[in-house]
């Protein structure tokens, strides 16, 4: 949905979401690196199963929620790219562990 | 500044990292009390300067000038000794000022003589049909990825609503090389002659110029179309375009990316759940709290700064942070007092920077049916999917009040707990039952107020309050 702008004070990690490996710019947020990935990041809700993208990016929709290193819900706006998380796109409602 | 201390007791908690929260924390961290000051995202800056100290722009003009202004706040922080917690979402404050935070999944509570509640705002909930599709997001959301990771919309890019945020977006992006299809200005007529009699005042302040230049910028390059009365985003798994109307002419625009914005407001969550009370705000339309001159609320102890004590910009912000840093120093080291600026300088400051407010306001009061929807299937309660159509139904069968809609509804209860939902309920019923916002009410809202697992929550470290009231001898 995002495209990157030229700049150089990019250091550039790896994650992954569901399985595929994305570049992310170190110190930005989860969802801002779903956003510039260009994969179909969205998510489904647990109560419609309809398609929703991140909205506010300051932490206040909830809309961006993700599971990342196997912890459910967390708010991808809010979470720091680290090298080597995994995210995995929610589907639904969340199976309780 | 140091590295995130185990802190479990300070003088001074400032929460929230934007103008407000740097100036006090600065402040009162330079008059000897220590100081925490605790932000949600990893870096200091709020989401005005989001990102100001590891931005990733090599080219400063592109974000403007008004951006870097936010660094020597930074360095005054930086410099004044205060402590700094990134990624600390707070999720409970009671009255004896007992502060539970999360940091990367693990809790803790610290026990502070003030707080400084400096939360700010957030944007007014936009409900148009179809706002929830895939694709659509908010002016501040485009903002924050482009300060933060230098990201631009990919595609076509329709920018609708009003205020001065949108244009400053607007400019940045042009500068990012970016385009976009059009902006579909909702701001009505009859508030430019409304907002006529304020003119005088406004045009004196600082915002006056510069507002007047960026718009030109963005006229120069961009197709606008004002007096836009009715929004409609459309399409299936994302938006694909949106229809409009003036007047009586509809149209409709194909595009990739929409972005709306209607303004600001304060957000309320923690200081409404802590127990301060707030009052509608006519002028502004939204609820702020109930303080005194210093930004004090009635709880002994808990002030409030910058733009959650009702909206003012980035500059009153800092000078309200410095003002409620004032009266904390002046009630925990009154013998320092003459060592800080004088409360007269602080408070010709904010006079100046307030300079101009009361036109912005009433220029950029939202639409009525911009706040309350119209049409009954735009959804109101985006977690819980409750539509505008099934609120003024639940009203009619009795439903009095947003706490009792969330037995109807559901309303309200989703993990936003009402962030997104809140103002747009309260209109809703006040303007079905002919009562005022005040009578209506907003959400009781409750600690805590940002979700955390139950896990986390047994695994803070019992203190001997706590284990006193469990254990009996
Ligand atoms: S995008 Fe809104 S909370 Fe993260």
């Amino acid at each position: 949905m995002f495209r990157r702008i030229a700049s150089a004070n990019a250091e550039m990690v790896m994650i992954e979401v569901d399985g595929v490996p994305v570049t992310a710019r170190r110190g930005e947020s989860v969802a801002a690196a779903l956003l510039a990935s260009g994969l179909s990041i969205a998510r489904e809700t647990p109560v419609g199963g309809v398609p929703r993208t991140p909205y506010c990016m300051m932490g206040v929709c909830f809309d961006c929620l993700v599971t990342i290193d196997g912890i459910g819900s967390r708010q991808g706006c809010l979470v720091s790219v680290e090298d080597g998380m995994r995210v995995s796109i929610q589907k639904g409602r969340r199976a309780l562990a | 500044m140091s590295a995130a201390p185990e802190i479990e007791h300070v003088d001074i908690l400032v929460i929230g990292a934007g103008p407000a929260g740097l100036a006090a924390a600065a402040s009162t961290a330079s008059a000897g009390l220590t100081t925490l000051l605790v932000d949600e995202n990893a870096s200091p800056g709020g989401q005005i300067y989001r990102r100001i100290t590891r931005s990733p722009f090599v080219d400063a003009a592109i974000l403007g000038d008004d951006y870097w202004e936010g660094r020597p706040l930074v360095a005054d922080f930086e410099a004044s000794g205060a402590a700094f917690c990134g990624e600390t979402q707070v999720w409970s404050l009671d009255a004896t000022r007992r502060v539970g935070m999360s940091h990367k999944g693990r809790s803790r509570f610290v026990q502070a003589e003030r707080v400084i509640i400096a939360t700010g705002a957030q944007e007014r909930p936009f409900p148009i049909p179809g706002w929830t599709l895939p694709g659509v997001m908010s002016v501040g959301a485009a903002q924050t990825v482009l300060k933060a990771s230098a990201l631009v919309p990919d595609g076509r890019l329709v920018i609708a609503g009003q205020g001065p945020l949108i244009w400053l977006y607007a400019a940045q992006h042009l500068r990012a090389g970016g385009t976009i299809e059009a902006i579909l200005d909702t701001t009505p007529r009859a508030n430019y002659l409304a907002a006529l009699p304020l003119l005088p005042q406004f045009i004196g302040s600082r915002y006056a110029l510069k507002g007047a230049r960026l718009m030109r910028e963005v006229a120069r390059k961009t197709r606008i179309v004002r007096h836009v009365d009715a929004l409609r985003a459309e399409g299936e798994d994302r938006v694909s375009a949106i229809r409009y109307r003036v007047g009586k002419k509809e149209s409709r625009i194909e595009t990739d990316i929409l972005l709306l914005h209607q303004g600001v407001i304060p957000h309320v969550n923690l200081a409404m759940a802590a127990g301060v009370a707030h009052r509608w705000d006519e002028r502004q339309a939204c609820f702020a709290p109930v303080l005194d001159p210093f930004g004090q609320s009635a709880i002994d102890g808990i002030a409030i700064a910058g733009d959650g004590a009702g909206i003012g910009g980035a500059e009153a912000a800092a000078e309200r942070g410095r003002l409620a840093a004032w009266a904390a120093i002046k009630a925990l080291r009154p013998q320092v007092e003459d060592k800080v600026p004088p409360v007269e300088e602080i408070l010709k400051a904010l006079a100046g920077a307030e300079k101009g407010r009361a036109f912005l306001d009433r220029l950029f009061l939202p639409r009525k049916q911009f706040r309350v929807p119209v049409e009954d299937d735009t959804i109101v309660c985006r977690c819980e999917e409750v539509t505008a159509g099934a609120i003024r139904q639940a009203i009619k069968i009795g439903a009095a009040g947003p706490n009792q809609l969330k037995a109807y509804l559901r309303c309200g209860m989703g993990p936003c707990q009402g962030r997104l939902c809140g103002l747009t309920v309260t209109e809703l019923i006040a303007a079905e039952r002919a009562i005022s916002q005040d009578e209506t009410g907003y959400y009781r809202l409750r600690m805590p107020v940002k979700p955390i697992t139950l896990g986390e929550l047994a695994a803070i470290e019992p203190d001997a309050r706590a284990v006193s009231a469990v254990v009996r001898e």
